[in-house]
């Protein structure tokens, strides 16, 4: 599904970020992308998700080399996968409703095909009374959420989440780590980053990818 | 035990509101509605202003072109008056002429006024005689034959078709109308640059948008359409205000000029401007420069916009 081989990443003419990453994601896994804070995690999620070219190796994406790949063709991968920001990133003139409805709206589905999609969506995620809320009014549990059913609506095959529990208290971590379980049990395959051990902890079938000084170790799960 | 029902689904109404992905309120949007309505406003104006020239000129030429003149300088010891009889006589005469006017020897002299000032002796000088031939439609070049009657019957006697004076007012009617196309252009120019720099702007001012509706999958093709869509409000809204300006300032002009025209210097203005009224033409060409200019700015923000987005990743 994704696979980075002697990849490496430098700003400018500064050292490299990342380098040397070698590592595979396979479909339906899960994964902790972990490390110190500045170590590189939000930096390689975005080489994952083809916002940053690398300056050398290569990285498969779907069957494709992603150097070869146009920018209609990103698009087109970027529909097969789901990503969380550690900010969240809703748009703030936009209800929670049509936040979540966003991916679907921006592929050309009409709104009638996908109202009921999107409101069992948002209730699965205890949002169901908070969609016509505007972001700036949401608290930050009920932001996390949003974000993280607007990377869940078109069933990606891949999701990317970038600390979603980072800013939540650690019983909705827990609540909201379970909806990623939920959906790596129908099929997807999610790489989430984050620093917070305990978290990994509970999920010690996880495989953990371990980046410090800008390279990568990695830590197979125990078995489940 | 009852299994309880699902809960309904809110209405359409409820949740589907139609918001512009990118949000129309900002002040560089209100600051290009600004820019756009003054700039519709000045082409409609320079449009209509060569509109107003280029109709006048074709009421000169056409006035001027059917007319053509006979001067009899009096030859020392002559009478002139029978001089400008025989020659009115033979130009009455001519094939193509509708109407012949001599001017009398007062009449001329009252011409020469505005020139020479009133209370002056006119009897000791050789003015001119003229008589004035107003030709039939379409015979303006039936004037060979008068000419040479002329020739043989009223010696002294020149036929003038002002040739030289309506190519002048053919370069000068011609030069205002490119001197306004030339301006319309540089307006147009302006206001694309304009617009260049305002869709920039709102791609600056709205980066983090872009950014996510990238990662959510949306294509270059559509986020450009969102910013024509956005651009084409604040283009028509633009256009519409400066071209009903536009609309009102050539309305008003035209009331207030018929009000002038009963003055003596409102009959110059009339006969540089015509009446200044502009006409449905006219009009018709305001809002067609308004339409224009709305499509104009939506799609030169589509092309900046999908060129810019074309750069990101």
């Amino acid at each position: 599904m994704l696979r980075f081989e002697n990849v490496g990443l430098r700003y400018g003419v500064g050292a490299e970020v990342v380098r040397d990453l070698n590592f595979a994601v396979a479909p339906q896994s899960f994964q902790f992308l972990t490390g110190p804070s500045g170590a590189g995690k939000t930096t390689m999620l975005r080489l994952m998700l083809l916002s940053l070219r690398p300056t050398r190796g290569t990285i498969h994406i779907f069957g494709h080399d992603a150097a070869t790949l146009d920018k209609d063709a990103i698009t087109a991968i970027r529909r097969r996968i789901g990503v969380v920001f550690q900010d969240f990133r809703l748009l703030d003139h936009l209800t929670t409703y049509e936040n979540v409805a966003l991916p679907l709206k921006v592929m050309g589905r009409s709104e009638s095909g996908y109202r009921a999609e999107v409101v069992e969506l948002l209730r699965w995620v205890g949002l169901g009374d908070r969609m016509n809320a505007l972001p700036p009014v949401l608290s930050g549990g009920e932001k996390q959420r949003a974000a993280i059913a607007r990377a869940l609506i078109v069933r990606p095959e891949l999701l990317l989440a970038d600390e979603p529990t980072g800013n939540v208290d650690p019983s909705l971590a827990r609540r909201l780590l379970r909806l990623f379980v939920e959906l790596h049990k129908s099929g997807t395959a999610v790489v989430i980053a984050t620093h917070d051990l305990t978290l990994m902890d509970q999920f010690g079938y996880a495989r953990r990818l371990v980046v410090g000084d800008g390279q990568l170790k990695i830590f197979e799960g125990d078995s489940p | 035990m009852t299994e309880s029902p699902p809960p309904s689904l809110p209405p359409a109404s409820r949740l589907k509101r139609d918001m512009p992905l990118i949000p129309s309120d900002s002040i560089a949007g209100r600051a290009l509605v600004v820019v756009i309505a003054i700039m519709t406003f000045l082409a409609c104006l320079t449009a209509g202003g060569a509109i107003l020239v280029a109709e006048a000129s074709q009421g000169w030429r056409a006035d001027v072109s059917r007319d053509v003149t006979i001067q009899i300088k009096p030859p020392p010891g002559d009478d002139a008056d029978a001089l400008v009889a025989a020659a009115a006589d033979i130009a009455g005469r001519a094939p193509g002429v509708a109407d012949v006017r001599a001017y009398s020897k007062v009449e001329s002299e009252k011409l020469l006024a505005p020139w020479l000032g009133d209370g002056l002796d006119f009897g000791q000088l050789p003015i001119p005689r003229l008589i004035v031939v107003h030709m039939q439609s379409g015979h303006r070049e039936d004037l060979e034959p008068l000419r040479a009657a002329l020739a043989a019957g009223a010696p002294g006697a020149s036929l003038d078709d002002h040739r030289l004076w309506l190519s002048r007012l053919d370069t000068m009617a011609d030069a205002i109308v490119a001197f306004a196309a030339a301006l319309f252009a540089l307006m147009i120019l302006a206001m694309a640059t304009a617009i260049g720099f305002a869709t920039r702007g709102a791609m600056a001012g709205t980066r983090e948008i872009i950014e996510v509706l990238h990662f959510v999958g949306a294509a270059d093709s559509y986020i450009a359409r969102q910013f024509q869509g956005h651009f084409l409000r604040l283009g028509f809204k633009g256009a519409a205000i400066g071209g009903l300006s536009a609309g009102l300032f050539f309305a008003l002009a035209s009331l207030a000029s018929a009000g002038l025209s009963r003055s003596p210097g409102g009959e110059e203005i009339a006969a540089l401007f015509g009446a200044f009224a502009l006409g449905l033409a006219g009009y018709g060409a305001i809002t067609a420069i308004c339409l224009a200019i709305a499509g104009l700015t939506a799609l030169l923000s589509r092309e900046i916009a999908f060129r810019q987005l074309r750069s990101l990743l």
